[in-house]
Order: structure tokens, then C-alpha cells, then sequence
């Protein structure tokens, strides 16, 4: 078998694609910052520089294997080449470690340290920078980016969103977002997964802890926390258990202790929205329209699919997410059981997730002001708060939930893998059309990207897709689009895997981790009473004693909006702005407008214009984007509104209105 | 935002787009052309670029400030540039740079006069290092200059200007 020789010992090259993951199977930790198996390979840290024989110095992450070759992983002028790189970029890092968010799991910290770097040799650079607060979801600190580009390849690549690249050159290179705007102002979906693999501060989520104390000491409020299925298997990572160790009951004791009023389930949530999406599946099914139906759990998902398929949010169900149906639930429930005032609950959402910040915030998820969830916290929050508290979640005794909210099912506890979401609308689907089907799915489980399967309950067949990561979904959309692919139901998760690896969740270096977390999830499934979430008895006792149509509509449904990529201003197309004009024209020159022809129309009434020798009298500005995506190309005639806008309607209601 | 009024119209996006067939591999060659056409890449343009291109706003942007050929600002009528190679650079380009600077209420950020009649560059090398040091006014080379011939030429540039204005 062909072998490499590395410091000395004849390693065999299996499938290995690189010299890194080559000399790690020796075990021997190279340090890296840049090199993430899952996304592309980049060389930029130069951390994991080898000495081959007759090469020379290379970077092993980009270099392949080849049979005889002789490698050196830590002779004198590659250690003296480390020491130099990393004190650089200290150096140029911002070193206030002590208050910084990723202090304790920052890479950089953590290499130099196994370096044993004890002092830095060059002069602190660069100059006081100003930290991004504009998102809901992540905060973004330009004074620790040592400029991997983990993040501008995940985004791309991963997500195939892009909102953050390189700009600039040489020493002034930076990572930023499209023309420096705040991550919250751009086409950023909130998903966290830069968040993940940042190895430093740069990038980390926007925390929500002290308002969270703020609301639990004050005696006025009813403080609600909910936690969603993903978090269970993961919180206790930080406390020194393996990535998919259950750890709910644990939790709930130390939530109580933390001083939370009311301990409450996300998956009762889940629970719901199995139900309400499986009626309007079949609903839909029946009359024939809006298939294939998209999952509608994602809030990254949503506002992904708002942003760039505006034709397809009649596909979306019109379901809340779980997070939203239990907040909107609980605070309509507790408010009149208790006697209280609405405005009195403070529900806490604790969640894998850093885009579930951003969906508490959206202004349709609010009732006069007061939004249904108050608070989200990521896992990693919940692990802050727990361990200021001194509480040791390991010497937590188990605990229950508090009534009446603390009920679930097997289906809701999965909906934190990537497929839980389309299994547990299979039982519930199973449990209508054949009564006695059986309750596991497991075509639709596992970490793969795009999962296909296809269900049969009698003469119903049922296809669909699985999908995570939104590159993933980007392609799938694609495929169904031109034909190529049919379903019935796409689920669609954002993060690889499914919450289990969302951006909210504990980071680490381990690949097997989301996969664990998933595991564990369904192990917690087959110990639960439960598996068909129409099974669940307080659901059951909700809906018969709670909820009618209006207030299903009212409490679990929502609806969804074309939304602009980028926040601009509307500019002025013509020379200058005419002092009189009698004709004012405005354009939309969005993606969607775009592929429906704005540039042939801007062209055709220009045209018109001049020959008309109207040019001067008119002012003509555009847009990117007046959420109208739906019906582009859109105009706009001294106010009024034309969808589909062709030239011959534009110049019809330009005679019309204002040469009249 | 202050980018409301633009100096030229729209279509000349238009036109350069589809002279290059909407490919993002001429990204570069595109942006050229439309920062000829406005005299700088205004941000709304490269948004509608990205669009056309189908790809990132990010990644036009990056390409647009990796080339310092590429201007974000507007730049004023007249762009004067000055060589401060070495060649230049020994024969006191800096006293040139610092005249320009003083006479136009500029520094080292602000690089167009307010009138937006003019733009300092300061440049590596024109390549014409025996007529050091050397000053460029769009496309007009002016060699051997000094303190005294560099004022000179910003008043007759002026004087011109009033004339014609």
C-alpha cells in the first residue's frame, strides 16, 4: 500500500484529501484556523505548514498526499514559522480576552496557548473598531477577525447567501458586509452558521442574558422559559457530558432554581404545528394547489425564501413555527387563567438557534406592542446564565414541567434533526389516512444534505424531500422548478443536519457532534408515551376547550412578505431632479423585477419619453425592491401601481394621467 | 444618504451590461466601464450589477475595493495625479502633494475638493520617472513640476473653469 512517512512513521494513504487529514489519523493536532472539512479548502492561516522533503515548506490542508513523500510537522524552522504567524496575528488582534463572548472556546486563544506563546514580539496594531449591533440575530466585532474567511465560505458555499466577503487588499483586507452595512441591513439570514465556525470573536450571537435577569427579578412579571427539542442534547456539552446526552430533566430543575416562574416545552409547540401543518397538507392535497408545500419551522429558511423565491411563498405553510405557536398559546392561555395582564408575561424561548432572535422580532409576531416572545436564548446563553448562577448541572436532581404546557410527543422531540419535521407529519398523515401505520420513518432520517423518500399509506403515495443547508435548498428549488423533480412536502432546515447544528448550539470541533445530538433525540423519542402528536392530551384539551377557527387562525398561522435584500434608499435616475415635473415615474429594479424584464421596460419607456421630448419634465427614480415581487416588473406612475408593467400599459397610463 | 442625484443616467449600466452578455467573469472589465460612464462606482449601480450578474452584492463589492483603480466617491472634474514613486519621491513630490493639499482644502481622507472640481491621487509610479516629478491632470502629463508651477497650474484650472461656468 502506498505510504507517506510522517516525523518518522509510514502512515498509509487511505482516502484522505489532504496531508492534514493525513498526519491527524498519526495524531498529531496541527493547529489550523481555516481548514473545515465541509466547506472548501482555502490555505489562508498558514497554521498547518509542513516540511516535505524536496518541496519544501507547504500548507498540508492543500496539499495531497502522494506516495514517498517524507514530512516534517514540526522541525525547527516550521515551529520558529508558527510562533511568527500567530504572534502576528495577535499582533493585529484585538487580545481583550477577558470580556470577549468567545473567550474559553476561542481557537486563537487556544493555539497560542498549546504554542505556548507567552509573549508577542511586534507592536499592537490596528486601530479601535466599532462593533456591529444592527442584527437581531449576531453581533459582529471587525477588531478580532484574523481574516480566515471561515465565515465567507460558509455563507457562500453552505448557505449560498453571501453576505459577508473580503474587500480591500493587503494589510487593509477586511471581512465585511456588502458596502459596510450592518449585517441587519443586508441579505444575512440570521442562520449563525458563521457564528459556528468562527475561531474567534469576530462573529457570535447577540446576547439576550441580562434582559433575562432584568425580567426574572422583577416581581411584576410571570416569567414563562419554553425549551426547544434541540437544546436537550446539547447543554450538556458545556457541563463535560458528550454531544447528544439528554439532559432535560436536569434543566428544568436548574431553570426553576435560576428563578423562572413557569417551566415550560417547546415541543408542546411542535406538537401543534404537526397537527396544524398535516390538516393543511391534506387540505391542500384535496384541492390540488400550492404543492409542493414547504416546511415553515426555519425562520432562516422563511426569510431566505422571502428574499429570493417571492413566487413561492404560497408553497410555504402558513403555520407558525413551533417557537411562535407556544408563545402566542401561552401568553393567550396564562393571561386569562391567571387573571393577568398580557403585558405581565415575559415568555423566554430558549433555542439552538440564533435566527429565532430575529423571528421574535418580526413585527407580525406581536399584539399591541408586546411581542409573543419575549426573549431567545441559545443554548450557549443558557449555559452562561447557569454557570453565573454557580448552579452545576450535573448535581441537578431531575425535575418535571410545570402544567399545563409540559406535555409532548415523540414527533415533537425530533424536530430538531434535519427529516424530524417530515417524519412526524408522516405519523400524523399515517395516523389519518390508514389508521395503524407504522411510526417510524427512517428513510427520512440521517446527516445528509438532500434526503428523498417516499411514503405509501394505502393507494396515497407521498414523495418528499429533505433538505438542509440552504445551498442544498437553492439546487432543490432549481430541480423542481424546471420540472425535474416533483414532491408533495420539502422540508427545509438551514443549518446542516437540522437545529441539532444550529448556530445557537455549542461549538466544537467534534464532526460526529450534530449527529450525536440527533441520535440522542430519537433515543428520547422511543422513551416518551407518545409518538403521533394528535395523540398529545393537552393538545387535545386545547383545542377542545380553547381554540376555534378564528383563534387558530389568529394564534398558529401567519403570513409571509417579499422583503428587500439590502436596505437602500430609492436614487433619482435622470441628470438632476426636475424642479417641476409633471410626470414622475419609479422603477423597481429588484432580482425578481429584474428576470421579469425591468431592464427591457426602463429601456422601451426611456424611449418613449425621448421621443416624445418628455425627459426633462420627468423624474424617474428606481428602487431595489418594492416587495411587490410577485407581480414584476413593477412601475410606478405618478403614484399609481402597475403590476406586470409592460411598455405599452406604462405608456397608456402615462397619456392617461399625465399628459391629460 | 447623500447618493440621491446622479451625474449620469441609468442606461449606461444598461448598455454596458449587455455589451459584455451579462457574464460574471467580465466583472472587471464591467465595472471599468461603468465607472467611466459615472466617474465612480455608486453603490445603488453595483447593487443592480449584482443582480444582473447573479451574483453576491458582496463579491462586487469585494472585486470594487481590491483594485485602487476603483473609486467609491465621486470623483471631481479635474483628477490630478501625483507620482510619488521613488524617482518623484526624491525630487520632493511631497511638497507638490501638500501645495495641492493646502490650495484645495484637502488631506489624507478627504480627497475631492467640495465644488467637486477636483481629486487628488497620490500613485506608485506614471512611468515617466525623467520627468521627475510628474503631475497628471486627467490625461495631460506636466513634467519637472514644483511648488510654485503647481499652484500655478490649480489657479489657471480654476480661471478656466470660471470662464466657462
Amino acid at each position: 500500500m502506498a505510504t507517506v512517512t510522517v516525523d518518522r512513521v509510514a502512515v498509509n494513504i487511505e482516502d484522505e484529501r489532504n496531508l492534514l487529514e493525513l498526519i491527524r489519523k498519526v495524531g498529531i493536532d496541527l493547529p489550523t484556523f481555516c481548514y473545515h472539512s465541509e466547506i472548501s479548502v482555502y490555505g489562508a492561516c498558514r497554521m498547518c505548514m509542513v516540511e516535505v522533503e524536496g518541496r519544501g515548506v507547504l500548507p498540508a490542508c492543500s496539499t495531497k498526499p502522494e506516495p514517498g513523500m517524507v514530512v516534517s510537522t514540526h522541525t525547527e524552522k516550521i515551529r520558529n514559522m508558527r510562533r511568527m504567524i500567530i504572534e502576528l496575528t495577535l499582533a493585529s488582534h484585538d487580545c481583550r480576552c477577558t470580556t470577549c463572548p468567545k473567550s474559553g472556546e476561542c481557537r486563537l486563544q487556544a493555539v497560542a496557548n498549546q504554542l505556548g506563546v507567552r509573549e508577542v514580539r511586534f507592536k499592537q496594531m490596528g486601530a479601535e473598531t466599532e462593533k456591529d449591533y444592527s442584527s437581531e440575530a449576531v453581533v459582529r466585532d471587525p477588531g478580532k477577525c484574523i481574516l480566515c474567511g471561515d465565515c465567507v465560505r460558509v455563507c457562500g458555499e453552505l448557505q449560498s447567501v453571501g453576505a459577508l466577503d473580503f474587500t480591500g487588499r493587503g494589510a487593509r483586507s477586511a471581512v465585511v458586509t456588502c458596502f459596510n452595512k450592518g449585517l441587519g441591513e443586508i441579505e444575512c439570514v440570521n442562520c449563525g452558521q458563521c457564528v459556528k465556525v468562527c475561531p474567534v470573536g469576530a462573529l457570535t450571537p447577540k446576547y439576550h442574558a441580562s434582559k433575562v435577569w432584568e425580567a426574572i427579578y422583577d416581581k411584576s412579571k410571570t416569567v414563562v422559559v419554553q425549551i426547544a427539542p434541540a437544546v436537550r442534547v446539547a447543554l450538556g456539552e458545556f457541563f463535560g457530558e458528550k454531544p447528544g446526552t439528554l439532559t432535560i430533566g436536569k434543566t428544568v430543575t436548574a431553570l426553576r432554581r435560576m428563578g423562572f416562574d413557569r417551566v415550560y416545552d417547546t415541543c408542546l409547540g411542535a406538537d401543534f404545528t404537526v397537527v396544524e401543518e398535516g390538516r393543511e397538507f391534506l387540505a391542500r392535497r384535496e384541492k390540488g394547489e400550492n404543492l409542493p408545500m414547504f416546511t415553515s419551522c426555519c425562520p432562516a429558511w422563511v426569510k431566505f425564501a422571502e428574499q429570493y423565491y417571492p413566487d413561492l411563498l404560497g408553497n410555504l405553510s402558513t403555520c407558525r413555527s413551533p417557537m411562535q405557536m407556544f408563545s402566542a398559546l401561552c401568553k393567550d392561555r396564562l393571561a386569562a387563567e391567571l387573571g393577568i395582564k398580557r403585558e405581565d408575561i415575559v415568555i423566554v424561548a430558549v433555542m439552538p438557534c440564533t435566527a429565532k432572535k430575529f423571528e421574535a422580532r418580526r413585527p407580525e409576531f406581536a399584539e399591541g406592542g408586546n411581542p409573543d416572545t419575549d426573549f431567545v436564548l441559545t443554548t450557549g446563553e443558557l449555559a452562561v446564565m447557569l454557570r453565573e448562577s454557580g448552579i452545576e448541572l450535573a448535581n441537578m436532581e431531575l425535575g418535571s414541567y410545570d402544567a399545563p404546557f409540559g406535555v409532548y410527543t415523540g414527533s415533537a422531540v425530533i424536530f430538531g434533526a434535519s427529516g424530524g419535521v417530515s417524519e412526524a407529519v408522516l405519523r400524523f398523515a399515517s395516523n389519518e389516512l390508514q389508521k395503524g401505520s407504522p411510526v417510524e420513518f427512517s428513510q427520512v432520517r440521517g446527516q445528509q444534505g438532500v434526503k428523498k423518500a417516499q411514503a405509501q399509506f394505502g393507494d396515497v403515495t407521498l414523495n418528499l424531500a429533505v433538505v438542509s443547508g440552504l445551498a442544498n435548498a437553492r439546487a432543490l428549488i432549481d430541480r423542481i422548478r424546471s420540472g425535474e423533480e416533483h414532491y408533495d412536502i420539502v422540508e427545509v432546515m438551514a443549518c446542516a443536519g437540522g437545529c441539532v447544528n444550529g448556530g445557537g448550539q455549542p461549538i466544537t470541533l467534534d464532526r460526529l457532534a450534530a449527529a450525536h445530538r440527533a441520535c440522542g433525540l430519537y433515543d428520547n423519542d422511543k422513551m416518551l408515551q407518545f409518538h403521533i402528536s394528535a395523540d398529545n392530551p393537552c393538545l387535545q384539551q386545547t383545542y377542545r376547550e380553547h381554540l376555534d377557527e378564528h383563534k387558530i387562525h389568529r394564534l398558529l398561522h401567519t403570513k409571509y412578505e417579499n422583503r428587500k435584500r439590502i436596505i437602500q434608499d430609492d436614487f433619482v435616475l435622470g441628470d438632476k431632479k426636475p424642479a417641476e415635473a409633471k410626470l414622475s415615474l419609479s422603477i423597481c429594479f429588484g432580482t425578481s423585477c429584474y428576470l421579469r424584464g425591468a431592464q427591457q421596460l426602463y429601456n422601451g419607456v426611456l424611449a418613449y419619453l425621448r421621443s416624445k421630448g418628455l425627459e426633462e419634465a420627468t423624474e424617474f427614480s428606481a428602487n431595489f425592491c418594492g416587495e411587490h415581487c410577485k407581480k414584476g416588473p413593477v412601475l410606478t406612475v405618478n403614484g399609481k401601481l402597475l403590476e406586470n408593467c409592460t411598455v405599452e400599459m406604462a405608456v397608456s397610463e402615462i397619456e392617461k394621467t399625465a399628459l391629460a | 444618504m447623500s447618493q440621491k442625484v446622479f451625474a449620469t443616467k441609468f442606461e449606461n449600466v444598461c448598455a454596458v451590461l449587455e455589451k459584455y452578455g451579462n457574464d460574471p467573469h467580465r466583472l472587471v472589465a464591467i465595472l471599468q466601464e461603468i465607472q467611466d460612464a459615472y466617474s465612480y462606482l455608486p453603490e445603488d449601480i453595483m447593487a443592480y450589477v449584482a443582480t444582473a450578474l447573479r451574483v453576491t452584492p458582496g463579491a462586487v463589492y469585494g472585486v470594487a475595493t481590491f483594485y485602487s483603480h476603483f473609486t467609491l466617491q465621486p470623483k471631481g472634474k479635474y483628477v490630478i495625479r501625483v507620482c510619488d514613486g521613488t524617482a518623484c519621491h526624491v525630487k520632493k513630490a511631497s511638497e507638490i502633494i501638500s501645495v495641492i493639499e493646502k490650495e484645495l482644502g484637502l488631506n489624507e481622507k478627504k480627497k475631492t475638493s467640495d465644488d467637486l472640481l477636483f481629486t487628488l491621487e497620490i500613485v506608485a509610479c506614471l512611468g515617466a520617472c525623467g520627468l521627475a516629478p510628474v503631475v497628471m491632470v486627467n490625461e495631460e502629463v506636466h513634467g519637472s513640476m514644483n511648488a510654485e508651477k503647481t499652484a500655478e497650474l490649480i489657479k489657471k484650472l480654476r480661471e478656466e473653469e470660471g470662464r466657462n461656468g
